[in-house]
């Protein structure tokens, strides 16, 4: 019988508690900044695409919602002749960013991407595409890797010894 | 007797205040029930949300007034129409302020407590006529707590009879000029508010709807504007037997400065706001602890009250004459 009255008062108490509630249009909750939301692709410092399209994101997707086409330009650089998101199928998961071997795929705290039109949700490339490395300023996936493309030769990535020359034997 | 120089627009007053104020404790009713748990409620629609009643009642009204095939027809239609003519009924009788009665009738207390005995056809029918073993579960239910609780409902009021010597409820609140019925009267107060909850079938004695066991137990088929007229029927009920606890030991509308009708509906208002307390902060017993409850220790308390009322008001009364 105590315990009910107790209960009551209890109850009666959280009137002049803070509500939880966020008025969300006019107030905005925090997001962090790995808050997984809409899906973006990066660029490099440069202004180059970082993808090198190859499709491990679409290979790991759970829901397959990552269609993409990889294709090559004249200096050698890999990269995707359409990068297509189907956002009515994402779960928003992160394996896509986990799996990018070059940073170029990555999740943003933006969830407001309602639509009218179920056709809508699904982004092209140019709608993926920003203009700046997100959340990896410095990183430049073809100057730090060995590979050889237009522009830059075997050797000359950063933090890179020149290639070995195999027709001598000196050291 | 006070009859009223008015009598046709005092009845439409109380209907339309009333019917008003049940349709306001939808809102009030959520906005309370948010506040004690941390939240805001409908807060959307006009201001502090106070509209929401309007949008719901539109798309209430404007839903398919639907009949089960399997149901039984008739008896179906007029379950919900029963409880709303019986708790209106009711709102005759109670007296608002001084002057202002629909009816100002010398057995009121007693024609309150046979309609609200008439309001347990309305469930009975709703949950026998739906054709639906949740419906009749509920329906059962119902039946049986609304019988076991008006047992002691009206003989908690006695002593507030025999204190008043009187039925009627103008003469009640008169007899409490110089004290509420309250305090001579605590146990029968205590005792009435229980039953005035289980009368109404809210929280924590909503078994015959527990939303968790029997989907929504008598009205689970009922739709559009009849299952509103249950939802309607329910406030009602609320704000009916908060301005009878106020009436009956709360004074009614005496009280200083402020006028008769003011001092009324605030014991009213915070009354309701006392059911929906109730509401937010208890859980629901099973059903043979409401069962037991109710039988074994309201009713013997209820007796006693009144045993003990009846004879400190015989020992009081020797030199008078009754």
């Amino acid at each position: 019988m105590f315990s009910i009255l107790q209960t009551m008062w209890n109850v009666f108490l959280h009137m002049f508690h803070r509500r939880v509630t966020v008025q969300y249009p006019e107030e905005k909750p925090y997001l962090a900044p790995r808050y997984r939301g809409r899906i973006i692709l990066s660029r490099d410092p440069d202004g180059g695409e970082r993808c090198v399209a190859c499709y491990l994101c679409a290979a790991v997707c759970p829901v397959d919602c990552i269609a993409l086409q990889a294709t090559e330009d004249s200096s050698g650089r890999r990269y995707p002749e359409f990068f297509r998101i189907n956002f009515s199928r994402c779960i928003f998961c992160g394996f896509c960013e986990d799996a990018c071997p070059t940073y170029a795929i990555q999740l943003t705290p933006d969830f407001e991407m309602g639509e009218y039109h179920r056709p809508n949700l699904v982004y092209e490339k140019e709608d993926l595409l920003i203009n700046g490395p997100g959340k990896y300023p410095g990183y430049n996936f073809w100057r730090v890797c060995g590979v050889q493309i237009g522009g830059k030769d075997k050797g000359e990535s950063e933090r890179e010894a020149a290639p070995a020359d195999v027709h001598t034997l000196l050291p | 007797m006070m009859i009223s120089p008015y009598p046709v627009a005092t009845i439409f007053g109380v209907l339309i205040v009333a019917l008003t104020i049940a349709a306001g404790l939808i809102w009030l009713e959520r906005r309370l029930l948010a506040l004690w748990q941390d939240r805001y409620g409908p807060n959307r629609v006009g201001p502090f949300g106070l509209f929401q009643v309007m949008a719901d009642m539109i798309k209430i009204f404007f839903k398919e007034d639907w009949i089960p095939p399997f149901a039984d027809k008739t008896i179906f239609v007029i379950a919900p129409a029963i409880i709303m003519v019986t708790v209106l009924m009711s709102f005759a009788v109670l007296p608002i302020a001084p002057g202002i009665v629909v009816s100002d009738l010398n057995v009121g207390v007693l024609f309150i407590l046979a309609m609200s005995s008439l309001g347990v056809y309305s469930v009975a029918l709703a949950g026998w006529s739906s054709d639906n073993k949740y419906s009749l579960l509920g329906a059962l239910r119902a039946a049986a707590q609304m019988l076991s609780y008006e047992v002691f409902m009206g003989l908690s009021i006695m002593g507030v009879v025999l204190l008043a010597g009187s039925f009627n409820l103008v003469q009640i609140i008169d007899a409490q000029r110089g004290l509420w019925f309250v305090i001579p009267q605590f146990l029968g107060f205590v005792l009435f508010l229980i039953a005035g909850v289980a009368e109404t079938r809210r929280l924590p004695f909503d078994l015959p709807e527990a939303e968790s066991e029997l989907v929504a137990g008598f009205h689970s088929e009922y739709s559009g504007m009849k299952f509103g007229m249950f939802f309607v029927g329910e406030y009602l009920g609320i704000t009916l037997i908060s301005s009878l606890i106020a009436i009956l030991f709360l004074g009614g509308w005496l009280g200083p400065i402020l006028p008769p009708i003011v001092w009324f509906l605030l014991k009213t208002f915070l009354l309701i706001c006392f059911f929906i307390l109730l509401r937010a902060s208890l859980p629901r017993p099973r059903f043979d602890q409401l069962m037991t409850w109710g039988w074994k220790v309201m009713l013997p308390l209820a007796v006693a009250n009144l045993l003990v009322t009846g004879a400190i008001v015989v020992a009081t009364a020797q030199g008078r004459s009754f």
